[in-house]
């Protein structure tokens, strides 16, 4: 928790971007979140993959719904507009923001109150139509806002910190992502900045819903013994399913692959992914085995991680719609109106 | 024989035709109206139907009126009984002196049965069934011979409905012989066997040139087509539904590349109302003209974010095609009942402009007006239709087109004025009218702001400060007032001297007009003015204040317009009186003058 006002100070050996940018340039405001919460690792690595990605921050905009995930937005890309909605809705605001400029890149922020309970609709939803954007979930399994009820994501069996038990099955983020259509199903953990970066990097570059759980436990409400979302728990039971790494348009891979563990996914702009798989018989492109792959894992009190899988065919809403390329909301207004000559014709139904 | 019916019924009757919905009579309906229409005789059709897509009994009342009333009438004249259910209620619900054509193709019911009336019996189905091969063809073809029935018994041209037909299926050639087939069976029947026409008949006028015959719905969504709205987000609800389906018809012919197909909008079904708004909001954040068409239910899912609209400042453009009743009510019946609902949608201080259209042409301009005014306001703004205006056919003047028009995007900063700007806060009334200026994402980095709907100051920052709170709502106050100078002004129908005055708005216009008419006839002057918005414009409260006695007419139980004429106008609820209507049928004539007669008989109000 802080109330100064953060200063714009760059160490002139700051390492610069191709944008001319530091890594300062990609940051926002000063985080008012607990000390040690994970969403600010999570804020970090937004930042970090921005920066690498060297992405003009005015061309962003940050999305977010209500919690406190969704404040997280005014934490970093001080630069991008940011818009904060109510309860669970960020997936309709983005929906429309989307339809009406489909070049700006859109970073949606929310938790699991915010997506798995009042806006589980808005989120279904947002997949179904695969809209493009980067949808991150920061996944505590608590309602920190309103301080400590459980959410939808609490595992049967955890305990809140004032000792009540929940025995209602969690929904899942991955789960029903796969189930819903996403294109582009990832999990993370804010504790491990390495494997999450890559992951939000592929995630911007892809071309429809990316959906990314993050488990980001809650210090203050859901970090003590009992809960499956304290930090200890989930360094106990996270399990990388498939190291991701990122590859920009023209870069060389770097590491040596070994024939046979590692999947290469091109993006339409270029990007590669390589998957290397983590569990042999795990496969991040086929949606049926990875669904009953991560079930069974979960079963057994583990949580895969990973970009679990991903899919580059699928058309995004503006493919579906067939909108023209250019911004609906640059439209010059004479494309758009038909004038007083068609009036004319219109009207001749209605004589 | 009995009585006949007075001799003023030339171009001056109502004709109701009684179905079964799911059998087709919508485009038998549809055909005698224009042609009537087409003879130069002013018609006005109203649909009575149920919530229900097939089985269930279904009204079309036409009525003729060589006055021009475009009001729902007082009486029935003729009634074409085809659905044996509601023999009895439609043989009721006819006038003295009427007629009353039924199928005797089989036995009279015995309901059908009244003394002062007369009946005439059609072997419709027998004909037809005769004629026409295939149990569908039968049934819709028995519907348009009951037209050419009506054809020979009011004098109906068959040339123009010949015309309309050709017009209507010029796709189709082969319907138009099958539905000429089908008229010609009606109409001999009828000159063989009844004195054609009847007193009740036609006869051809000029007095439809330059008017055309649209529903507000179809006319609204003209008015986003031409408003230049790219984006429409909505869930299906009657009786907005059909608005969304006219625009998408539009932009399929208007807004999409004749050789690659692409498309200049984007439509999005969202999953409920509550994804809509928040579409159009975030549509309407990004810079594009959006909307959204609903109705009473809708608005109160998407209550929440239209306070978000209000306190972030965001354009939106909603329609409120209202229908009846609280909860599920009566879906496909019309009131007036959403203003306080939508006026004041949402919770803590929050208000919303609303745009009141009387017809169909004023749907088309008050669409246009309504985007304007929410980019210059920077907030949502309503446009109140009703099931009457939406749905049904109205005779109203051509909806007209200014090439000159310019759209008025409001308070924006483009990436030239913010590359300059020396300190951009998104919510600082530079101008001192409430509005403050707005950038759009993606256009400079100066532009950068974050849009929320939690405390926010001057600058946009975060804020749970008193004072900056209190700033902000004044201002949005402030901004309220300038909204009040923008809005359209009401229409005055009368010298402005009268000592009674009637107010009123939207759909409820063509039975006052046609009141006031009347009672003008019988020597009683009264103004009339018509509202068009709220916030009222000043003119609103010193029409009231000029007046001893207001009537105010409205369409629903609670006098919502009347409270907030109180509320908002600070004016002598006194003079107020009501006269309300919320059966949810449009309104009457009738309704108003018998009301407005008897509380002059009683003296001055209370």
């Amino acid at each position: 928790m802080s109330f100064m006002t953060k200063p714009k100070v760059a160490h002139p050996g700051l390492r610069r971007n191709e944008l001319g940018l530091t890594r300062r340039d990609y940051e926002g405001g000063m985080s008012t979140l607990c000390a040690g919460c994970g969403h600010d690792s999570v804020t970090a690595s937004i930042v970090q993959a921005c920066f690498e990605l060297a992405l003009p921050p005015h061309r962003v905009a940050k999305m977010s719904g209500i919690g406190c995930s969704s404040k997280t937005p005014a934490y970093f890309l001080n630069a991008a507009h940011g818009f904060n909605s109510v309860h669970g809705r960020m997936p309709a605001v983005a929906t429309g923001a989307n339809a009406a400029n489909r070049d700006l890149t859109y970073i949606g922020v929310s938790g699991d109150g915010d997506s798995l309970s009042i806006g589980l609709g808005q989120f279904c939803h947002a997949m179904r139509r695969n809209l493009d954007m980067v949808y991150i979930i920061e996944n505590n399994g608590v309602y920190g806002l309103t301080k400590g009820q459980f959410s939808a994501s609490a595992d049967i069996g955890t305990k809140a910190k004032r000792g009540e038990v929940n025995e209602q099955p969690p929904i899942d983020p991955v789960l029903t992502a796969l189930a819903m259509g996403g294109t582009f199903v990832a999990r993370g953990f804010s504790g491990d900045k390495e494997h999450l970066i890559p992951l939000i990097k592929a995630a911007i570059r892809h071309r429809g819903f990316a959906l990314i759980d993050v488990l980001s436990p809650c210090v203050t409400f859901n970090d003590h013994e009992d809960s499956t979302k304290s930090y200890a728990f989930t360094r106990q039971f996270y399990h990388p399913a498939v190291h991701t790494d990122f590859v920009a348009p023209a870069s060389e891979i770097a590491a040596e692959y070994q024939a046979g563990d590692a999947v290469e996914v091109i993006l339409h702009d270029g990007s590669r992914i390589c998957l290397r798989k983590a569990r042999e018989d795990y496969d991040p492109t086929d949606r049926e085995k990875a669904f009953g792959y991560v079930k069974r894992r979960m079963r057994e009190g583990e949580y895969l991680t990973g970009l679990l899988y991903v899919e580059t065919e699928g058309r995004e809403m503006h493919e579906i719609n067939r909108t023209v390329e250019a911004p609906l909301n640059e439209m010059p207004f004479d494309s758009l109106c038909p004038g007083a000559g068609a009036l004319d014709g219109i009207l001749s139904r209605y004589r | 024989m009995s009585e006949p019916s007075p001799p003023d019924c030339l171009n001056n009757f109502t004709v109701k035709l009684a179905n079964v919905n799911g059998t087709g009579s919508a485009s038998a309906n549809t055909l005698l109206m224009k042609s009537i229409f087409r003879m130069g005789v002013p018609v006005v059709g109203k649909n009575y139907f149920p919530s229900n897509i097939q089985g269930l009994p279904t009204w079309y009342e036409i009525r003729v009126s060589r006055d021009g009333y475009i009001g729902r009438s007082d009486g029935i004249d003729l009634i074409v009984a085809m659905n044996a259910e509601t023999y009895r209620r439609d043989l009721e619900s006819l006038s003295p002196g009427g007629y009353l054509i039924y199928d005797s193709t089989w036995p009279r019911s015995h309901l059908l049965h009244r003394e002062d009336v007369n009946i005439l019996g059609v072997p419709l189905s027998g004909m037809c069934n005769a004629t026409f091969d295939g149990v569908r063809a039968r049934i819709l073809m028995k519907n348009i011979a009951y037209v050419g029935v009506l054809a020979a018994l009011l004098e109906i041209d068959l040339e123009v409905i010949a015309g309309l037909l050709k017009d209507t299926f010029a796709s189709k050639p082969k319907l138009v012989d099958a539905n000429l087939q089908a008229i010609r069976l009606g109409y001999d029947y009828a000159l063989e066997h009844f004195d054609c026409p009847l007193p009740i008949r036609v006869a051809p006028l000029d007095l439809t040139a330059g008017k055309v015959m649209i529903d507000g719905n179809t006319a609204a969504a003209l008015g986003c087509l031409y408003a230049g709205a790219t984006v429409g987000a909505w869930y299906p609800i009657t009786p907005s539904t059909s608005l969304m389906d006219a625009f998408r018809s539009f932009c399929a012919r208007h807004r999409t590349d004749a050789s690659t197909g692409e498309r200049r909008y984007c439509i999005i079904q969202a999953e409920d109302e509550l994804a809509a708004i928040g579409m159009v909001l975030g549509a309407s954040w990004n810079g594009a003209r959006a909307f959204t068409p609903t109705s009473g239910p809708g608005i109160s899912l998407m209550s929440e974010f239209l306070g978000f609209g209000y306190f972030a400042e965001i354009p939106a453009v909603l329609f409120n095609v209202q229908r009846a009743g609280p909860s599920t009510g009566l879906p496909t019946r019309t009131q007036q009942a959403d203003l306080l609902s939508s006026a004041y949608a949402s919770h803590g201080d929050t208000r919303h402009v609303l745009l009141f259209p009387a017809d169909p042409a004023e749907c088309f301009e008050l669409a246009v007006a309504a985007f304007d005014l929410a980019e210059r306001l920077q907030t949502p703004v309503i446009v109140m239709s009703d099931l009457d205006i939406g749905m049904n056919d109205w005779m109203c003047p051509e909806l007209t087109w200014d090439d000159d028009y310019e759209p008025d995007r409001g308070k924006v900063l483009d990436a030239g004025a913010l590359e300059k700007i020396e300190r951009f806060w998104r919510y600082e009334d530079v101008d001192g009218d409430g509005i403050g200026y707005r950038s759009l994402p993606g256009a400079h980095p100066n532009g950068a702001y974050f849009t929320r709907g939690s405390g926010h100051n001057a600058a946009a920052r975060y804020t749970e400060d008193s004072g900056e709170y209190v700033e902000v709502v004044d201002r949005l106050r402030r901004k309220w007032d300038t909204a009040a100078t923008l809005v359209p002004e009401p229409v005055l129908t009368g010298s402005g001297r009268a000592s009674v005055g009637l107010l009123s708005f939207g759909s409820c216009d063509g039975a006052v007009s046609e009141a006031l008419a009347r009672m003008q006839d019988e020597g009683v002057s009264l103004d009339y003015l018509r509202v068009r918005a709220f916030p009222f414009s000043e003119s609103v409260r010193a029409f009231v204040d000029a007046h001893e006695r207001v009537f105010v007419i409205e369409q629903n139980r609670d006098a919502q317009l009347r409270s907030m004429l109180i509320t908002e106008t600070g004016v002598d609820p006194r003079k107020l009186e009501s006269v309300l209507c919320y059966d949810g049928l449009p309104m009457c004539y009738r309704t108003v003058s018998d009301a407005v007669q008897a509380a002059l008989a009683r003296g001055a109000a209370a």
